[in-house]
């Protein structure tokens, strides 16, 4: 396993050497990719950075998630906040139908359980009724809740109709593979360049995945048990294809702020839109029993602004963006990207903010 | 049928009246060459006991594990199961082995044996005025089958499955986990274990079904049975027609394993996905296997303690007709994220609705039968009411996951977990404790303590609410199921579900304590020591019954309505 994840590495690394003069290498040593990668490989890149610093500020720095967002909350009780259109709608249906209808149901159940306890106990009631039919409370008591069940279902079907919405034709392609314990993440509209995406190894805890540093050890590092190495870059805002399938046995690709939950089966490719709303960096966890590591495979997607997911893209080996060879796409975005890695960071700070201030 | 009839069995004179005087076989003709349907019953009962604790104390070692965020118990459980000086995986695979064994274990071990094979063998005959069952004998390979599986399925925790020790596939045995992802013989074990006792229990879904059928006293039409034999009825056909699948689907299982077959191996032109329809196609009755017993027990005592005759007879008997048939038209709602395609998705997600309506119509008549009785909360009385109030949280939770855009965001959470616990661990377990009160002095002579059964019932009710009533809140934040360790955000709820298994623990000391006062010091049961609401069949024999009941077979009259 730790050959298979090697062995890619290393080739990202000769390439990188090659295109060590073109622009959007720049800093490359504190680039994502490399932050995680042996030793060996740092020592490559650091002679590929001089060159490329001289060149460019256009980079790309993690994005520092924002606590509380994207992640679950300490003591938290209902859905995490939606990040998407999909997302909104089904909490939505969640907390505005389906909770009040419960509780309802379940208040109502134990209602008349309380008053059978005071009206109809022995003593209160001595003499037992022998009524056993009453043809109309059946009637009753079977079709109202065929009617709250159908209330249910017109906006649940109608939820269930736009998930399978297919993305527009020319919407970015990722492909998502789970792998025993670790997925990768495929970019073939930009180079098709793969990203290994593993978990951070947790302080005092025996190694989970070799060669991976702790979490915490960056400043843009969020939670424990859920931050990876590399995380799956999108850009924010725009209709994603996720295609998902495994390499070994069934995993599932789920994160929770996203409304999204898709097993990743071998043999097969599931399809669905992504669309994330806000720029940000949202935690999942595998979904799937896949194994003994099955606790230890999240998935963190960062959605960054399109010049920003442009930057990221270029600082891969082979990252290519619209087609065109880095040299040419990399110089213009780059401190424009820089901006906007500030306003993306700061933006699901000042939202939340907003959201607090609403409630 | 008289040529293969024990000798005891012959020449009976009628005991009705003096029980002492069976002549009961030798002790070991008696329990291992059983063919009462008592005593059958009576192991089927001390087995499921015996395994719902170990596969209680597999719980409590999870609930351990999942007290605080890390790993801090899993490689000295490692160590107990044999493995010497375990690797990370090795422990982690442990953790595997706990999930699987005590889903296995509760389902096919403890619940289905407590509920068919002990009340169901027990008080089937006795409801329906029968001397035994159809197939005494068969009755007795049923019970040593389930045995045996049992042995199978410990014996897998102790050879090799993959990354360590025992089968750590969860108890749904996914391909390609369970095949090229578990070498070693621990599936095989894990397997073969399911097989027997599957075999085991469709040997008694036949029994029941043949004995319901033909062996009803004169005047008992079926319209006239007690609901708990209803119950029984209907649990044995799903049994009947969903346990073959399982066999087939592991049976694919097995040579995909060992013989080279590719049925769920894509590399070979099979389908992974192809397993999860086999497995939920009988998984799905599965669940109604382990509930309408309890549905038919609850009946029962609701009616005996109120003083009146079930609200809404046909009703109540036709709608769990209703949910067995409807229960094999909804499986794929177990699989809403394998990626389906979106009408199928529709469809399941309508048909899974429906039940929610005959489960309904239950809930309300039990209402209806206590509303205007002369209510006695005696402890099987307020475990039934315990029953239909956490039944009916586990119940409209089932609706919100019965959507599948909802289910999106929390297939394979806590929420789910929270669900068929509140029907199972909450609603099946809940209903054994209130058929045990119910029947306990009934099988035993012995009358238990009240008082101590209503304080197992509180502590037992407090504990289980604090176990899985915060699951819901964790799988709402997104946690996964089947996780050893968690992100720190997940840790408030985890320690107040750990501490609510300590509070169920407690329970149960004080139901043995209650077991060990009622065979030293409880007093002699009545015939009928529920009173004057208690009007099935099981009343008019004494306590216990004698070893060969209803030689002279009762006769229903027509007034005599259940």
């Amino acid at each position: 396993m730790i050959l298979g994840k090697t062995v890619p590495t290393l080739g990202e690394a000769a390439k990188a050497l090659d295109l060590s003069s073109v622009a959007a290498r720049s800093l490359l040593a504190r680039s994502l990719v490399v932050a995680a990668f042996s030793s060996t490989l740092a020592v490559s890149s650091a002679i590929a950075a001089p060159a490329a610093e001289a060149t460019s500020a256009g980079s790309y720095t993690p994005m520092k998630p924002t606590p509380g967002i994207g992640m679950p909350v300490e003591g938290g009780i209902g859905l995490q906040q939606q990040y998407s259109k999909l997302g909104e709608y089904g909490e939505w249906i969640h907390d505005g139908v389906l909770m009040p209808i419960i509780t309802v149901i379940t208040l109502f159940v134990l209602l008349l359980l309380v008053i059978i306890a005071v009206r109809y106990n022995r003593r209160a009631n001595p003499v037992a009724s022998k009524t056993s039919h009453n043809t109309i409370l059946e009637v009753v008591w079977t079709l109202v809740p065929v009617l709250i069940l159908i209330g249910i279902a017109v906006p649940s079907i109608d939820l269930i109709a736009k998930q399978y919405k297919p993305a527009p034709k020319g919407a970015l392609t990722i492909k998502v593979t789970g792998n025993q314990w670790f997925w990768t993440y495929g970019y073939p509209d930009n180079g098709d360049f793969e990203v290994v995406s593993n978990m951070l190894n947790l302080p005092g805890q025996p190694t989970i995945n070799n060669g991976v540093r702790e979490v915490g050890s960056q400043p843009w590092d969020g939670p424990s048990h859920l931050e990876v190495d590399n995380r799956m870059v999108v850009p924010v805002g725009e209709p994603i294809r996720l295609q998902i399938t495994a390499a070994d046995v069934i995993h599932s690709f789920a994160v929770p702020s996203l409304w999204f939950k898709l097993d990743a089966v071998p043999g097969r490719i599931n399809e669905k839109v992504l669309l994330v709303e806000k720029p940000g960096v949202y935690y999942g966890q595998c979904s799937e029993l896949c194994g003994a590591k099955h606790g230890y495979m999240p998935i963190a997607v960062e959605a960054l602004p399109r010049p920003q997911y442009d930057a990221w893209v270029l600082t891969h080996a082979g990252g290519v963006i619209d087609g065109q060879k880095p040299a040419a796409a990399a110089a213009a975005p780059a401190a424009p990207a820089a901006v906007a890695t500030e306003a993306a960071s700061e933006a699901p700070a000042a939202d939340s903010t907003a959201a607090a201030t609403a409630e | 049928m008289a040529t293969t009839v024990p000798d005891h069995f012959q020449g009976n004179v009628d005991h009705h009246a003096h029980a002492d005087h069976d002549h009961k076989p030798s002790f070991f003709a008696r329990w291992f060459m059983s063919t009462n349907h008592k005593d059958i019953g009576t192991m089927y009962l001390i087995f499921a006991i015996f395994a719902g604790i170990i596969g209680g104390l597999f719980s409590g070692m999870m609930r351990v594990e999942l007290a605080e965020p890390g790993i801090q118990y899993l490689d000295i459980f490692a160590r107990w199961f044999g493995a010497t000086n375990p690797d990370f995986n090795s422990t982690l695979h442990v953790w595997n082995v706990l999930i699987t064994a005590h889903g296995l274990i509760m389902v096919f071990f403890m619940v289905m044996p407590a509920m068919i094979g002990g009340f169901g063998n027990w008080f089937v005959p006795l409801m329906i005025g029968a001397p035994d069952m159809a197939f005494p004998r068969m009755n007795n390979i049923s019970f040593w089958l389930t045995v045996a599986g049992f042995i199978s399925l410990l014996c897998s925790a102790f050879v090799p499955g993959g990354t360590g020790l025992g089968a750590g596939t969860g108890w749904t045995v996914y391909a390609p986990l369970s095949t090229s992802g578990s070498p070693g013989p621990a599936v095989d074990f894990g397997i073969f274990a399911l097989h027997l006792a599957g075999a085991g229990s469709i040997m008694g879904a036949i029994n029941f079904i043949t004995t319901i059928f033909n062996m009803r006293a004169p005047g008992m039409t079926m319209h006239k049975m007690p609901l708990f034999v209803w119950s029984v009825l209907v649990t044995a056909f799903l049994l009947l027609l969903s346990l073959p699948v399982l066999a087939a689907a592991i049976t694919m299982l097995l040579t995909d394993r060992n013989f080279g077959t590719t049925f769920f191996d894509p590399s070979g032109g099979g389908d992974p996905v192809l397993y999860q329809h086999l497995f939920w196609f009988f998984g799905h009755p599965e669940v109604y296997i382990m509930i309408l017993p309890g549905f038919g027990i609850i009946s029962q005592i609701v009616s005996t303690f109120s003083k009146k005759p079930v609200f809404g007879y046909l009703g109540m008997a036709y709608a769990m007709v209703a949910i067995g048939v409807v229960g094999f038209i909804v499986w794929a709602h177990h699989m809403y994220a394998t990626g389906m395609s979106v009408n199928t998705k529709m469809y399941f997600t309508a048909a899974t609705m429906v039940i929610a309506v005959p489960t309904g119509i239950k809930i309300f008549s039990w209402i209806a039968t206590m509303w205007g009785g002369s209510v006695e909360f005696k402890s099987p009385m307020v475990w039934a009411i315990g029953f239909i109030f956490l039944f009916t949280v586990g119940g409209v939770t089932g609706v919100v996951l019965a959507n599948g855009g909802v289910d999106d965001v929390l297939h394979d959470t806590y929420y789910v977990v929270a669900h068929f616990h509140y029907v199972l661990s909450l609603g099946a377990v809940t209903a054994l404790f209130a058929g045990f009160y119910y029947w306990f002095p009934k099988m035993s002579g012995r009358m238990h303590s009240e008082f101590l059964a209503h304080v197992h019932f509180w502590i037992f009710f407090i504990g289980v609410n604090m176990i899985f009533f915060p699951m819901h809140f964790l799988g709402l934040q997104g946690m996964p199921r089947r996780y050893p360790d968690y992100a720190e955000a997940y840790q408030h709820w985890n320690h107040v579900a750990t501490i609510g298994y300590m509070v169920m623990a407690t329970s149960l000391v004080v139901w043995l304590i209650n077991m060990i006062y009622a065979f030293s010091a409880g007093r002699k049961a009545e015939d009928s020591y529920w009173g004057e609401g208690a009007t099935t069949l099981e009343w008019t024999l004494s306590s216990p019954p004698p070893f060969h009941q209803f030689e002279t077979l009762p006769v229903i009259e027509e007034a005599a309505h259940h």
